[in-house]
Formats: C-alpha cells, sequence, structure tokens
C-alpha cells in the first residue's frame, strides 16, 4: 500500500435516513427496557405474592408483542429502501434478532407471573432468596448485553457470554434443592415445580442475555461466535 | 482470426475455471496530468479472468488508472508516468518494445457514453479486424455472430444486421461496443462507466453479460454505483484522491472492510 500518507477524509455526512436507523435502535431498547421490567414485576410479585402485579405483568406483554412487530417492519423497510451495507447491515439483522431474544425474554416473565398467581394461593415452600438473586445475575447480563448496542464493548459482551455458565449452575442447584423438598414431603410437589420452572425460565433468561451478546460480537466484528466454546470458556477471545 | 503478431505479453493463460492467476501488476505507479499529480505509489496486482471494480469519489484517479492500463492517457499531452510501473504477464506496458497499438488489442475498452461508429452493426463489430486487414468474408460472418452473441445482443439485431449501429437503443448500443471490443479477441476488458446511461433492465443485461464474460476475459470496471461494484466484481479496489485506500475481496470490502474510510464511503456516508 501507498507509502505516501493518506489524505485526510471528509467528515462523514449525515444522511436524511440517518434518523430511522435511530428510531430502530431507540425502539430496540425500549424493548430492553420494557422486557427487564416484565421480569423484575414478575419475581416480585413472586416474592410479595402481589396477584395484581403478576396480572398486570401479564396484561403488559402485548407491548412487547408489539413493539417485536414494529421493529421487524422497520428492519425490512429499512433493507429495502437504504440497501444497508457492512456495519449498518448488521445493525438491522442483529436489531431483528436481538428483538426476538427480547419477546420471549418478556413470554418468559408472563410465565413466571402465571406462577406467581398459583403460588400466591399458598405460602411459600421457602424463603425466596435464590430465585432473586438468579434473576439479578440474569438481568444485569441482559442489561450489559444491551449496553453493547448502544457503546460497542466487546469485551463487556464476552464478559456476559461467560456469565451464563454461573446462572446455569444456580438452576442446577436450585433443581437439586427441590427435589430433595419433593421427595421430603409429596405435599411441596406442586409448589416446587412451579419453582423449577420458574428457575429454568430465568436461566432461559440469561440464555437470551448471552444470545443478544452474541449478537453484539457480531455487530462490532462481523464474526459469529455462537457454538463457539472457546470464547464461552474464556480460552479465546473474538 | 488471423493470428496477429506476436507480442510479448501474449502468454497463454491457464483457462481452468476456479484457478485464479496474477495478469496485472501494478507497482508504486505514480502519475500526472502536467503538473498535477493524479495517482500516488499506487499497487495492485489484478486476477485473470476476475471481475475487479474500482470504486471511490469523482477526482480519486480510478478512471485515469483505469486508461493507463491499455495507455489510452498516452493520446492526451503532459501526462507523465513518474514512477513505478504497470505489467502485464510480466511485461512493462511502458516499456520500448511495447507497442501501445498492440497493447489496446488486448486490452479493450468500453466507455461510458456508448459510441457506435455511424455505420452497421456488422461493420461495427468487424471494425478492428478490417483495420487489421481481415477479409474473408466467411470468417467475418462467424466473428459478427460470435462476438453479437458474446455480448448477448445476437438474438435481437440478427435480423438487421446491416442497419445503423446508432438506430439501436441505448443499451443495444453499449452491448454493440462490448461485441466490438471482444471481436479482436482481447484478454483483458476496461469498462468505464458501462452503465451510468444505461436503464434498469439494460443494465441488468450488461451487468449479465459481465458475469458470462469473465469466463473468458479479464474485466476492469469503473462504476459510481456501490450496488453494481457488489453485485458484479469479485475484487473491489478503493481509491481516495489518488491513493488506493483498500483492496480486497468484494464480499470484504461490503461486509466487514478494514478501514473505516472504505465503509463511509461504501454506505454513502461521505463522496
Amino acid at each position: 500500500m501507498s507509502t505516501e500518507p493518506m489524505p485526510d477524509f471528509p467528515p462523514h455526512m449525515k444522511r436524511f435516513f440517518d434518523a430511522e436507523l435511530e428510531t430502530f435502535r431507540t425502539h430496540l431498547i425500549t424493548m430492553g427496557e420494557t422486557s427487564i421490567r416484565q421480569v423484575r414485576e414478575a419475581i416480585k410479585a413472586l416474592v410479595d405474592g402481589d396477584i395484581a402485579l403478576a396480572k398486570k405483568v401479564v396484561a403488559a406483554d402485548d407491548e412487547l408483542d408489539q413493539l417485536e412487530i414494529k421493529i421487524d417492519e422497520e428492519a425490512v423497510r429499512y433493507m429495502s429502501l437504504r440497501a444497508p451495507i457492512a456495519t449498518e447491515l448488521r445493525m438491522v439483522i442483529v436489531g431483528m434478532k436481538a428483538s426476538h431474544d427480547l419477546e420471549r425474554v418478556g413470554d418468559e416473565a408472563v410465565s413466571i407471573a402465571k406462577r406467581a398467581v398459583r403460588l400466591a394461593a399458598e405460602p411459600p415452600l421457602k424463603p425466596y432468596v435464590d430465585i432473586p438473586r438468579m434473576t439479578t445475575m440474569a438481568l444485569e447480563m441482559l442489561r450489559d448485553a444491551l449496553d453493547c448496542f448502544l457503546h460497542i464493548d466487546t469485551e463487556k459482551a464476552v464478559a456476559v457470554i461467560r456469565r451464563d455458565e454461573q446462572v446455569d449452575q444456580l438452576n442446577k442447584q436450585l433443581y437439586r434443592e427441590l427435589t430433595s423438598f419433593m421427595v421430603e414431603n409429596p405435599g411441596n410437589i406442586s409448589r416446587a415445580i412451579e419453582l423449577m420452572f420458574i428457575s429454568k425460565s430465568i436461566e432461559r433468561i440469561a440464555d437470551h442475555a448471552t444470545n443478544i451478546a452474541e449478537e453484539m460480537i457480531y455487530l462490532a466484528k462481523g464474526k459469529d461466535v455462537r457454538h463457539d466454546d472457546a470464547v464461552k470458556k474464556g480460552v479465546s477471545n473474538p | 482470426m488471423e493470428p496477429s503478431a506476436p507480442l510479448a505479453i501474449r502468454v497463454p493463460a491457464p483457462r481452468d475455471v476456479g484457478a485464479t492467476s496474477t495478469i496485472i501488476e501494478i507497482e508504486d505507479f505514480n502519475f500526472s496530468y502536467g503538473a498535477k499529480q493524479a495517482l500516488f505509489d499506487v499497487n495492485l496486482k489484478l486476477d485473470a479472468r476476475r471481475v475487479t471494480a474500482f470504486i471511490g469519489p469523482s477526482g480519486c484517479g480510478k478512471t485515469t488508472l483505469l486508461r493507463c492500463l491499455n495507455r489510452m492517457n498516452d493520446l492526451i499531452d503532459g501526462t507523465v508516468i513518474n514512477g513505478g510501473r504497470i505489467r502485464i504477464h510480466g511485461v512493462d506496458i511502458n516499456g520500448p518494445e511495447v507497442d501501445a497499438i498492440e497493447l489496446r488489442k488486448r486490452v479493450g475498452m468500453v466507455f461510458q457514453k456508448s459510441n457506435p461508429f455511424p455505420k452497421s452493426i456488422y461493420e461495427n463489430v468487424i471494425y478492428g479486424l478490417r483495420i487489421q486487414g481481415v477479409g474473408s468474408k466467411s470468417r467475418l460472418d462467424e466473428i459478427v455472430e460470435k462476438s453479437l452473441r458474446g455480448a448477448a445482443l445476437w438474438d435481437e439485431v440478427k435480423d438487421r444486421l446491416h442497419e445503423s449501429g446508432v438506430g439501436l437503443s441505448g443499451g443495444q448500443q453499449q452491448r454493440l461496443c462490448i461485441a466490438r471490443a471482444i471481436a479482436v479477441q482481447p484478454e483483458v476488458i476496461l469498462m468505464d462507466e458501462p452503465c451510468s446511461a444505461l436503464d434498469p433492465i439494460a443494465t441488468a443485461k450488461v451487468e449479465e453479460l459481465i458475469h458470462d464474460l469473465k469466463k473468458d476475459y479479464t474485466i476492469i470496471i469503473v462504476t459510481h454505483s456501490m450496488q453494481q461494484a457488489a453485485r458484479v466484481s469479485d475484487k473491489t479496489a478503493f481509491f481516495y484522491l489518488g491513493r488506493l485506500v483498500e483492496y480486497d475481496d468484494t464480499q470484504t470490502i461490503f461486509m466487514n472492510p478494514a478501514n473505516p474510510q472504505t465503509e463511509a464511503y461504501v454506505s454513502g456516508r461521505f463522496g
């Protein structure tokens, strides 16, 4: 390549349709905030035995469904009319995938809320400690993954991927504990099963956060790290 | 076709599909129009039987470089090569033993504006051969059909070969010029914005043709249409202010370019 110094490039032009990409990004962030709120409220409803709050979570799921549809429409329109390439194209594709993950996070929140309503009818099987802790971990992963959409930070995204294992371990631990409750007393079975499903839902939320983090690495680097165990285990960086 | 005079640059290249070999090497190439330097230290290796796109904003030197490849700039007063060389099959095309006319037989050109001669379609195609002194009617008929088929124009004009080439539509005229370029059996075809004056259907036909022609020819295309470069080329070179900024597989240039300025340009953020 040239040994001469490269000339200065002109400043990047603002294009009249850049605002469309901003709107797209804003809708995705709104979706992220909404899904985090839904999970938090579903767990609060569980812990407090708050049936009204649980029902509110179930009713609010439609917000996420509508946002998912809107994001898909905007993405298809942008690809059709603006012919994005490189980073911009990846942004649109990743936005569509991430919105699907967030919609699924919303579905998990609804599932937790419905179980919270049923569990509120009976005394708690045990104090709610592990489930709120797992939820905090999963939601921090989700928030960090979404932050990468605003400020590209692949190190943060990799850290999210590596934290998934901790949530998986907590889920397994809770599973074993709940199984022993069932063995001890058949009267515990229905509540223990509900809690196992809730624990599984939170574990799934962390999986969605991991998916989004992987999508953010694809956005930043154009590199697909899904199913790359070396990245997950910290052996290599993308 | 009668064999043309042996020329140093005529080396039979392997024709197996898929194999790539460098046909043109541009090394530390510098070029000026009088006092104004247009190209700075350009280094590029172009693959045989592939389509290479030159892109960049107006004035970046892409057309200048294209025209250096068959010494079209010899015809402009005051032009100077002030450093470096261009080799085709290893031979310096500006070397004393190379005849520019012979070079242009090997390295044909298609221009932005189609420029058929005010002659019949038939005479347009064989113009170069007439100059070379090919006289056999059956041979010329054969070349006309082959070239027009090669340029995907045969079916549209086979019943009116002796009508004027100027009466064709814009897209047909451009394909006639491509037929004229391939009639002399060049190895390399240079295309300077060949579709900029064409409608989308004619553009699609020319692009389809470019895709077919690369089986037999090395094609270098200058285009201002990013989508066209993405569609038709195998490799893309991005120029800015006379310098080569990035050269890579087209897929890389459009999906994940190394240089942020390349990305800004191909995304339409400057230029």
